[in-house]
């Protein structure tokens, strides 16, 4: 699966997609291969301020609890409730209905630190490289 | 021979079968220092292979389990005078081919491990142990039978170990052996040429609550790996799939079946494990005899208990139980989704007072107080269908 280039994301295996002052955030691809099948999803609730590299949620599959941690500050607008019912659409579409939160930005400049889509590419890469090893 | 399966070498231990899991492209975690399938994407995940097993077929290396032999030396009955000793299940039932689960445990009649007891021949005896203590039980059976009229043999690098689960296991290896399955109880095992090699040992035992075999094979990569290849293409029409720990984990869980350093440890005694059934005091003295003896007069400071997930949320191994008020009053051993029941389960030590049915019990999930209730073990029960005789439709 391509690495959309209009994401940034974190070393947390976490995607961000900035619209206008309003973010979506999802975990990759990567994340979800790692975890196995999604049983279970925790999100917060709307209005829920939530802090850059602070958990904000947990992912679960059967045999693993995976915390999600915020690649920006800001505070949920929006959850995405069909997660409960179909979990397993963070494993068939991580970057798309499988997305987790939207947030209000506090401070898009944070977005800085994150990586774009080839420098998370070549994190991961590394990442499979020392797996192997 | 150094099969480079001691602890002594860096990194992780690996079964003969390594190799080929990784070819597989199996997903690996380090299981008590060993490199192992935890489940494999061409058998699509968990789901699937727990599926497998409880419908159909699946296969699992367990080679990383140990095996110590404990055979008579000079005067008959000195085996099983030291089996004895050391178990708390009473062996001298057990007939030539028939095995039984039974435990080792420490004076004070807490675990060292849990084991299935095969009597192989006369005073003869083939002991399968956890894959995690296999250094301490070894070295707890050799220490424990000194000057005792026996030779014990750490048998733990011999073999490739495969357990075949399912309802068609019986199907698949009957392809593969002249040995008549249908002859073999639960429970009790033969020797018989498979896939070529004789005097293998089969045994109808296994992790999973369904019918199914464990097959001892030498553990030569080769010959692992042409056994592995030959299971599967036997298995091939019923669907056969390469499982992992990742199921072997949901199936032995769903089945009320204890993990060693979970239900069982050095922590915990016979009864509050509730492994009454297995521990025969009237066969006379073992070790942990009079501590048990002493324990059951004082009576149980904790039970362990089936619970099922009332709230949205998943109990998980070392979470803690909580009474309405928020007190600690335990701790869950294991706990998960449960494929089979579409539950959350968790098997939990609670106080006495709480092991009725329906008792609300909560559980901590990550900060928050989450409503579970006591529920009766095991979470599944296999059916069993009547064994075929002549002239007789048996439902499949």
């Amino acid at each position: 699966m391509a690495y959309p280039t209009q994401f940034k994301y974190s070393k947390d295996h976490e995607w961000i997609e900035v619209k206008g002052d309003v973010a979506t955030v999802g975990i990759t691809d990567y994340a979800q291969g790692e975890l196995g099948d999604v049983v279970f999803v925790e999100l917060p609730k709307v209005g829920t301020k939530v802090a850059t590299g602070k958990t904000f949620g947990s992912v679960e599959s059967v045999k693993a609890v995976s915390e999600i941690y915020a690649p920006a500050s800001g505070e949920v607008v929006e959850a995405n409730g069909a997660l409960v019912q179909k979990p397993e659409a963070i494993n068939t579409d991580p970057h798309t209905a499988g997305w987790l939160i939207k947030i209000k930005l506090a401070n898009a400049a944070e977005l800085g630190t994150l990586m774009d889509a080839a420098a998370y590419e070549a994190y991961i890469a590394e990442k499979k490289k020392e797996a192997s090893a | 021979m150094d099969s480079g399966n001691s602890p002594a070498n860096s990194g992780l231990r690996k079964t003969a079968l390594n190799a080929l899991h990784k070819r597989l492209g199996a997903k690996m975690v380090n299981f008590g220092g060993w490199d192992m399938p935890v489940e494999y994407p061409c058998s699509g995940g968990l789901m699937c292979e727990h599926r497998a097993a409880r419908g159909g077929v699946g296969v699992f290396d367990v080679s990383h389990m140990g095996d110590i032999r404990i055979h008579g030396a000079k005067k008959p009955g000195g085996a099983l005078a030291a089996v004895q000793q050391l178990t708390m299940n009473d062996a001298s039932k057990l007939a030539i081919g028939q095995a039984q689960y039974s435990a080792m445990l420490y004076p004070n009649g807490t675990f060292v491990d849990d084991v299935i007891v095969h009597r192989l021949g006369e005073d003869d005896y083939l002991l399968v142990i956890n894959a995690g203590t296999r250094e301490k039980d070894i070295s707890w059976v050799r220490e424990n039978t000194k000057g005792m009229d026996c030779v014990v043999e750490d048998l733990s690098d011999a073999y490739t170990q495969l357990a075949i689960q399912g309802p068609r296991a019986v199907d698949v290896l009957q392809r593969l052996t002249d040995a008549k399955l249908e002859t073999i109880k639960n429970y009790w095992f033969t020797h018989g040429t498979v896939c070529g090699l004789a005097n293998t040992l089969i045994a109808r035992t296994g992790y999973t609550g369904e019918d199914g075999f464990e097959i001892y094979v030498p553990s030569d990569v080769t010959t692992s790996e042409r056994v592995w290849n030959e299971v599967f293409a036997a298995g091939k029409e019923f669907g056969i799939l390469a499982c992992g720990l990742g199921a072997r984990n949901t199936l032995r869980l769903e089945s009320k079946m204890a993990l060693y350093e979970h239900e069982i440890s050095d922590k915990i005694n016979v009864w509050e494990a509730g492994l009454d059934r297995y521990c025969h005091l009237e066969k006379g003295e073992f070790i942990g005899r009079d501590a048990l003896v002493k324990s059951k007069d004082e009576g149980l400071k904790r039970a362990l208990v089936g619970l099922e997930m009332v709230e949205r949320g998943i109990a998980r191994d070392g979470y803690r139980c909580l009474d309405e008020s928020g007190n600690e009053i335990g701790v869950v051993t294991s706990g998960s989704p449960s494929p089979t029941l579409g539950k959350n389960i968790a098997l939990a030590y609670v106080p006495p007072s709480m092991t009725g049915l329906g008792t609300a019990v909560f559980v901590e999930i990550r900060g928050q107080k989450c409503k579970a209730q006591v529920v009766a073990t095991p979470f599944y029960k296999r059916v069993r269908t009547p064994r075929a005789q002549p002239g007789m439709a048996v439902p499949r």
